[in-house]
């Protein structure tokens, strides 16, 4: 059977009974689609932008006042976090971490980064944390403690200098 | 480097080898980063912008990599240039478009490249030719570490590396296979599939990236997670999902071969017809045909053409690409005109096509 409007086999069979009168349709799938009798084809853009106002929007109801914060930094409000769903700058992360957590995690499935973190800025933090510990090791008269610390801090040192490479 | 030269050339993900090529054409990962102490691309004046371009270039000029990164840019380059990088999967359309201080740095494979100012300040990216999801993440997690160590990333104890849109926030990682499932298409299995897919929290697209559709055959998996996962556990979730969708392509193209062999040599032997012969032919016919002819290849019913050749073809038939060949800008109908002739004579000197 050849479809309704060209000349393409139809595939697509349509009955509708309204009030006894029978009617049928033939088509093919490219004719459908341009009737839109078919939902829209798989691969079709996913509206990011929407989907986040949608999920923003039914945020609000949790709300029970008006936010007016604003970022110092990036000058992004509330407002707009909501309008656009766009963060502006790092600080938005801590600042609006309440409107956040629950967003990520419908988008995520949840609110906690499990993966890599920065090697060279880790690296660093802990070998503050060591470095105190070595003073107060010191402080201490505690040398044995004191030289295993520093020759800890020294193979750290060189990994941050490996991480530049 | 002028971007003539890449012209030749077929670009790191194009290159039709690397494992499951017959099906799998490339592996991308990108990952997000901003610089901590500078408001995201949206948010960020023109100054902002130039001294993230700046502090970049530093970092990469101090970064030890094994292969040199050429910076390209973007406020230099021509729409027409913009748009071959575009094609050449280089850039996004919204960096093509993208206002103010921006650019791209890649290496000359093509296959590591790094867009600056785009919705975030740095995205990274390596591709690869077929299957190669641990190797791109070797790859650009070692790119990541080498700029680190010169660049404050924006980054979050609980959240991760902080990104433009809550989407990408935790590891800002992107993972993208592209295949060609035109086996599952034409049996109609493909629908289900990619339904099957979008449950489990994978993204389907088209061959250009967002607000693309399925060109060709061409489909990208995706992850659409980015946080509450482990890098290697998003990318062993996506390696499953593929190794799945490609045993299903492969039974079909058996079941094609069994079923109805002599429909596929018509369909092959018509839709090469097509491209010898056409006189006017849009990018979409073109892509459409190409996609008929590269499962031919792969079902052995032609064996003088290259699966290279058709992949080269994909990306030469689209317009700027095509405009750069011709060597001067061509409105719809003229590239409509000039593509049927550069099919013609790139088939006529593959020779007589029979099998």
């Amino acid at each position: 059977m050849k479809c309704m409007f060209c000349d393409n086999p139809a595939t697509i069979h349509l009955t509708d009974i309204v009030q006894r009168q029978k009617r049928e349709m033939h088509l093919c799938e490219r004719c459908a689609r341009e009737r839109k009798l078919l939902p829209a084809p798989l691969g079709a853009p996913l509206n990011l932008k929407a989907l986040l106002q949608f999920l923003l929007q039914a945020l609000r109801s949790f709300e029970s006042h008006q936010d007016t914060r604003s970022c110092p930094k990036c000058g992004l409000t509330y407002a707009s976090l909501k309008a656009e769903g766009r963060m502006g700058c790092a600080s938005d992360y801590t600042l609006f971490r309440s409107t956040l957590e629950p967003l990520l995690e419908r988008i995520h499935r949840a609110t906690e980064h499990t993966g890599k973190r920065p090697r060279a800025a880790q690296l660093r933090a802990e070998m503050e944390e060591l470095r105190q510990r070595l003073e107060e090791a010191v402080a201490r008269e505690n040398y044995e403690q004191a030289a295993q610390l520093r020759d800890r801090i020294r193979q750290m040192e060189r990994e941050v200098e490996g991480t530049r490479r | 480097m002028s971007l003539e030269a890449l012209l030749p050339n077929l670009g790191e993900w194009l290159r039709g080898t690397g494992p499951e090529s017959d099906i799998i054409l490339s592996t991308r990962i990108r990952l997000a980063r901003n610089l901590a102490d500078i408001p995201f691309t949206s948010r960020a004046d023109a100054s902002q912008k130039a001294a993230v371009v700046r502090r970049f270039r530093e970092a990469l000029a101090k970064a030890n990599l094994p292969y040199t990164l050429q910076y390209h840019d973007l406020a230099t380059l021509s729409p027409l240039d913009r748009q071959f990088l575009v094609e050449r999967q280089l850039i996004s359309p919204e960096l093509a478009t993208h206002q103010g201080p921006c650019g791209v740095a890649f290496d000359h494979r093509e296959s590591v490249s790094i867009m600056v100012n785009e919705e975030d300040h740095l995205r990274l990216q390596v591709l690869r030719s077929g299957f190669a999801l641990e190797d791109a993440w070797q790859e650009i997690n070692q790119l990541d570490d080498a700029l680190e160590a010169h660049l404050p990333y924006a980054f979050h104890p609980q959240f991760g590396y902080l990104t433009a849109c809550p989407t990408n926030v935790g590891t800002g990682l992107r993972a993208s296979v592209m295949l060609h499932l035109p086996a599952l298409s034409l049996t109609r299995q493909l629908e289900r599939t990619l339904r099957a897919i979008q449950k489990i929290q994978l993204t389907v697209r088209g061959l250009h990236g967002e607000r693309s559709h399925a060109l060709g055959d061409l489909y990208q998996i995706s992850n659409q997670v980015t946080l509450g996962k482990s890098e290697p556990r998003i990318l062993q979730e996506l390696r499953e999902v593929i190794q799945i969708i490609l045993a299903g392509e492969r039974q079909a193209r058996q079941l094609l071969l069994q079923e109805q062999r002599h429909v596929e040599e018509n369909r092959v032997a018509r839709a090469l017809g097509t491209l010898g012969s056409a006189t006017l032919i849009t990018t979409e016919e073109t892509m459409e045909l190409l996609s008929v002819v590269r499962l031919g290849i792969h079902l052995k019913l032609i064996d003088n053409i290259p699966t290279t050749v058709v992949n080269q073809l994909f990306i030469q038939c689209q317009a700027a690409h095509l405009q750069k060949i011709v060597g001067h800008t061509l409105d719809g109908e003229e590239r409509n005109v000039a593509r049927a002739r550069f099919l013609k004579d790139r088939l006529r000197q593959l020779g007589p096509q029979h099998s």
